[in-house]
């Protein structure tokens, strides 16, 4: 059976998915929270690994919750903290309980987030990760041996299209896809021009791409990323626009940009959905869609 | 010629080793820890006098040719009293001369330093790691630049999303390594070499810790 999130994907409709954080902790009703405001707006709600290296409830755990409480998980996973054996052996978890959309990531480095002298794992990379799905979808583990009982799972990737330099960047992208990525979603795009000639090019690969929208909260958030942040740039009239914004307003304004992004992104059919991550304002993710007119 | 790179040790941990031990012996290297400046005369020198100024009774010193080498048991032998003497040997060389001495004296070894990789000097006082010494090499198809150790994450299929303007997440001053390959393939007329899919890496190149011996 393909998953809910694979059957939205083949459908042809237009994708919003978002991100469910899980908690430092064992308080979940955060997360529950924003999971029951979202989970039956959206198409599914990636749950983040360890996001920035920080360690937190795992992404699995997060992705059980969400698929209990009625949502359809998108399970990201790292190759930071676990090796070819742990990864598997947590896909055939997540299998087991009805995870079926898996996004595989390379992983922050550890030196990012708040365990800085912990051992980087990398065993695998993310295209490879891709391929151990795919195998393990034809009834065997990585080593050859036979599963008893089987696994099969929507698989994701990412993509950076303002990477410089950028043919790097598509040269891993088409290695993931070669190994079998379904759908992609991108790190945060601002530049609609920029982005559509990433789609142009993009558009020759029978893949789904969803378009990263990171929710603008201010000016100087905007500049910080821009000067922090691998692969974001937020073009100098957003930033003057989230700066005009009045006083107390520029969160708003955030949310105006985002949902006319989204809006332009549907319209023009410039890709087939958006992933919104509207990191730690998962509860704006409602106002965003709204400002897109996605909901009433 | 690559070395064997290494750090002194901060002086409280250097104490906290030493605790207990009054009388001291200090070993330096003339080889590598004297080229990276951490071992070799004047480094000995400034930790005679840091260690007296602590209350150490110094029993001697000496900075030995090459301390990972079989004849360095004889010259420390040689020195005879003031080693003898010593409640513990302090070696300011990589952890190849400490373990060589650990093994050859029979004495407690106290490390000065802390070993950090084999690298090469790229520069006036600049050195660089350039392989981390997996067994299993694959920059017949990189370029010559061995991902596994330039790339922080030791990538094999491409550069990851931390990439940002050629340099690495961890810091703006490092090159990424995936930038530099992709420019020296696409110098070379060989990105077909780039988008070749790499299997996951073969961690049994040689099982740790290495062994080899030259068949017979």
């Amino acid at each position: 059976m393909p998953s809910a999130f694979k059957k939205a994907l083949d459908s042809g409709k237009f994708i919003v998915t978002c991100e469910a954080a899980p908690s430092k902790g064992t308080n979940l009703e955060n997360m529950t929270h924003h999971i029951e405001l979202l989970k039956d707006k959206v198409d599914a709600m990636n749950v983040t690994d360890h996001q920035s290296s920080v360690m937190r409830y795992p992404s699995l755990g997060g992705a059980i919750l969400v698929k209990e409480l009625g949502g359809e998980p998108i399970l990201q996973m790292t190759c930071r903290d676990r090796n070819r054996l742990a990864l598997q052996a947590d896909l055939l978890f997540a299998s087991s309980r009805g995870v079926n959309n898996v996004l595989c990531l390379t992983g922050d480095s550890v030196m990012l987030g708040d365990h800085k002298q912990a051992k980087p794992v990398f065993d695998l990379d993310s295209s490879q990760l891709v391929a151990a799905v795919r195998t393990m979808e034809k009834g065997r583990d990585m080593a050859g041996n036979e599963l008893d009982g089987g696994v099969r799972f929507c698989v994701g990737a990412i993509v950076t299209p303002e990477a410089n330099p950028l043919e790097p960047q598509l040269i891993k992208f088409e290695k993931k896809l070669e190994a079998g990525a379904e759908f992609i979603q991108t790190q945060a795009v601002y530049d609609m021009e920029n982005f559509k000639k990433f789609m142009t090019y993009a558009r020759q690969f029978p893949v789904k791409i969803l378009a990263g929208i990171i929710l603008l909260t201010s000016a100087p958030m905007a500049r910080f990323m821009n000067k922090n942040v691998a692969g974001v740039r937020v073009p100098d009239e957003l930033i003057d626009e989230m700066a005009s914004a009045p006083k107390g307003g520029a969160l708003n304004k955030g949310i105006e940009i985002a949902g006319r992004m989204i809006r332009k992104i549907k319209d023009e059919k410039i890709c087939d959905g958006v992933h919104i991550m509207a990191i730690g304002k998962e509860e704006k993710v409602v106002d965003i869609m709204q400002a897109a007119g996605l909901i009433e | 010629m690559i070395r064997s790179i290494t750090q002194i040790k901060p002086l409280e941990e250097i104490e906290r080793l030493l605790d207990g031990m009054g009388r001291v012996f200090i070993v330096g290297c003339g080889t590598c820890a004297t080229l990276t400046q951490t071992g070799g005369a004047p480094e000995v020198e400034a930790m005679k006098n840091q260690l007296a100024d602590k209350g150490k009774v110094i029993t001697g010193a000496t900075v030995v040719p090459v301390a990972c080498d079989h004849l360095t048991g004889e010259i420390l032998n040689d020195i005879s009293n003031p080693v003898k003497q010593a409640d513990a040997l302090l070696i300011m060389s990589c952890a190849y001369g400490v373990q060589t001495i650990a093994q050859q004296m029979g004495k407690t070894v106290i490390p000065a330093l802390n070993t950090l990789f084999i690298g090469r000097e790229t520069g006036a006082g600049e050195f660089n790691e350039a392989c981390k010494q997996c067994g299993a090499c694959i920059i017949g198809e990189t370029g010559g630049i061995c991902p596994v150790t330039a790339c922080h994450k030791g990538l094999v299929n491409g550069p990851c999303g931390g990439t940002n303007n050629g340099k690495c997440e961890i810091d703006s001053d490092k090159d990424c390594a995936w930038t530099a390959i992709y420019n020296r393939l696409n110098q070379l007329g060989r990105l077909d070499a780039m988008r070749r899919y790499q299997k996951p890496r073969n961690h049994l190149g040689e099982p740790s810790p290495g062994k080899f011996r030259i068949p017979a």
